[in-house]
């Protein structure tokens, strides 16, 4: 590989997509036992017409991402709380709107960023920010996990643990709503989604307990975003394709893995 | 409140929009008895339980005793097999100490030395939660409720998921728990031999309070009529 490539700028862009791949991969670990991984990729879309918005007005576009995805957090949230059964259907519709929308919106020539995320545009303020943004998210993540996990066994277990349900819930989806600003910068507001989902189903297919099932899908996503950056580069391709492309590879890899050394029917 | 009293039910009203699911209720509880509480599917046993545990809005009042230590053992858990969640994981959210979940699990019938099946001694514990059989979850709840050195017990359901002769075993477990902890206990359950044999005090529900007090007393043709309606007789204890 020339010298050209791995320049400081160039590190510190694969440094963010580690730390980025990181926080999604551990918090993605939830969205997948929470059985709400297309509310995740939906999500996503929330941040295009924000970034619209930013773009016209002339402020940064991570910005207007991150108002967008945190009034859709909180609509979801406040849905989850108040109504019986999960508006899935609801959720798609205003999640394709706002994507139609954005669509709409984004001037032409941001357009193509804007869907599919190039790196090489960050600058290294940005960049910088986003490591430290990335790590918070993640140690937040850590702080929450045993309550998050208990009230995926049962919410009962967990109210009368004393855990406040609705606070941990909007924490949570308060943390999704991050880490899917930060990673709309390089993979795009298609596919950020992604991140925070294949990482996790990847290595929900190999772990044995949650603590591997965690390492696992931190370390996948570290993986997908590293190796798709570097790919990216190499190929010069958009990263966001590149990235999930590498994810969607190890979930591959992993569910073969699980294929293969599936115990005969009954009980393991 | 009676020093006794260990929890103490007055007017307790549920509503589910327009609909009544529980009908001013009001009952003690004396500390260390037990205390079965029987009644119909929809009756509203573990809508009860639900109001005594605070998880839901209700009226009237429920006052326990101050500082009390509440144990929930739940019907079952919404785990999929696929969770990758341990025993030992799940148990360490109570306890960090790994010697005190191997000594609460043998307390709750798993063997220390290996038995024939991995689930039935304390290999169990790194086996994933969702993968155990209804009576291996049950007793594994029991051990995570008593991790928290409850002074009360609230049981949904024991034997629910059980074969009968698991069922016997798991009533003799929490017999003995009591014995030992002098716990206060709490328990939903469908049999009523099981609460002949092992509740000092019953609580009949269908949405009101039909009775209440000792099972010999109270469990006759007219609180079962109004419990289960038409074709049920008294059921007198008898040995299988």
């Amino acid at each position: 590989m020339s010298t050209s490539i791995m320049n400081t700028n160039f590190v510190l862009l694969l440094l963010v997509g580690a730390f980025v791949g990181a926080a999604s991969g551990r918090l993605g670990s939830f969205m997948v036992l929470k059985r709400m991984s297309l509310v995740g990729d939906a999500l996503s879309h929330v941040a295009l017409p924000g970034i619209a918005v930013a773009i016209t007005f002339g402020f940064h576009p991570m910005v207007g991402a991150l108002l967008a995805l945190l009034s859709a957090v909180l609509g979801i949230w406040y849905l989850g709380e108040h109504s019986e059964v999960y508006p899935e259907a609801l959720v798609g519709v205003v999640f394709t709107a706002s994507l139609a929308v954005g669509i709409l919106l984004t001037p032409e020539p941001e357009l193509f960023e804007a869907l599919f995320g190039n790196i090489e545009k960050m600058v290294p303020v940005d960049a910088l920010v986003v490591l430290a943004a990335a790590s918070a998210i993640f140690m937040a993540t850590r702080a929450i996990s045993k309550k998050l996990l208990l009230s995926i066994v049962s919410d009962e277990l967990a109210t009368s643990g004393g855990v406040d349900m609705p606070k941990l819930n909007l924490i949570y989806l308060l943390l999704v709503g991050f880490v899917v600003a930060l990673g709309v910068k390089f993979l795009g507001t298609l596919l950020t989604g992604a991140l925070v989902i294949v990482p996790a189903a990847a290595a929900k297919n190999l772990a044995k307990n949650m603590q591997s099932y965690w390492r696992l899908s931190s370390l996948f996503g570290v993986i997908s975003a590293s190796a798709g950056i570097l790919i990216a580069k190499f190929f010069t391709i958009p990263s966001g394709p590149a990235v999930v492309l590498v994810a969607v590879g190890l979930f591959l890899a992993s569910y073969i893995f699980k294929e293969r050394k599936k115990p005969s029917p009954g009980r393991p | 409140m009676n020093d006794d009293v260990v929890l103490s039910a007055r007017q307790i009203t549920v509503k589910f929009d327009d609909h009544l699911i529980l009908n001013h209720i009001s009952f003690d509880v004396v500390r260390g008895s037990t205390l079965a509480i029987i009644g119909p599917n929809g009756a509203g046993k573990t809508v009860l339980f639900k109001v005594l545990l605070g998880l839901i809005p209700y009226e009237g009042t429920v006052s326990w005793a101050p500082d009390v230590r509440i144990g929930y053992v739940p019907q079952k858990l919404s785990v999929g097999r696929d969770l990758p969640l341990t025993v030992f994981e799940f148990l360490k959210f109570k306890e960090e100490d790994p010697e005190k979940i191997k000594e609460l699990l043998q307390s709750v019938g798993f063997k220390k030395e290996q038995t024939s099946h991995i689930h039935n001694d304390l290999r169990v514990l790194q086996t994933r939660i969702g993968s155990l059989s209804g009576g291996e979850l049950q007793r594994v709840l029991i051990a995570y409720a008593l991790l928290g050195d409850p002074q009360v017990l609230l049981f949904d359901e024991p034997t629910s998921g059980i074969d009968i002769a698991g069922e016997e075993t798991m009533y003799s477990l929490i017999h003995n728990i009591q014995r030992e902890k002098n716990l206060t206990i709490l328990f939903i359950s469908h049999e009523l031999e099981i609460v002949y044999k092992h509740a000092g005090n019953v609580l009949c529900l269908n949405k009101e309070r039909i009775c209440f007090g000792t099972p010999k007393k109270v469990i006759n043709q007219e609180s079962l009529f109004k419990l289960y309606g038409e074709d049920t007789h008294v059921y007198k204890h008898h040995e299988h």
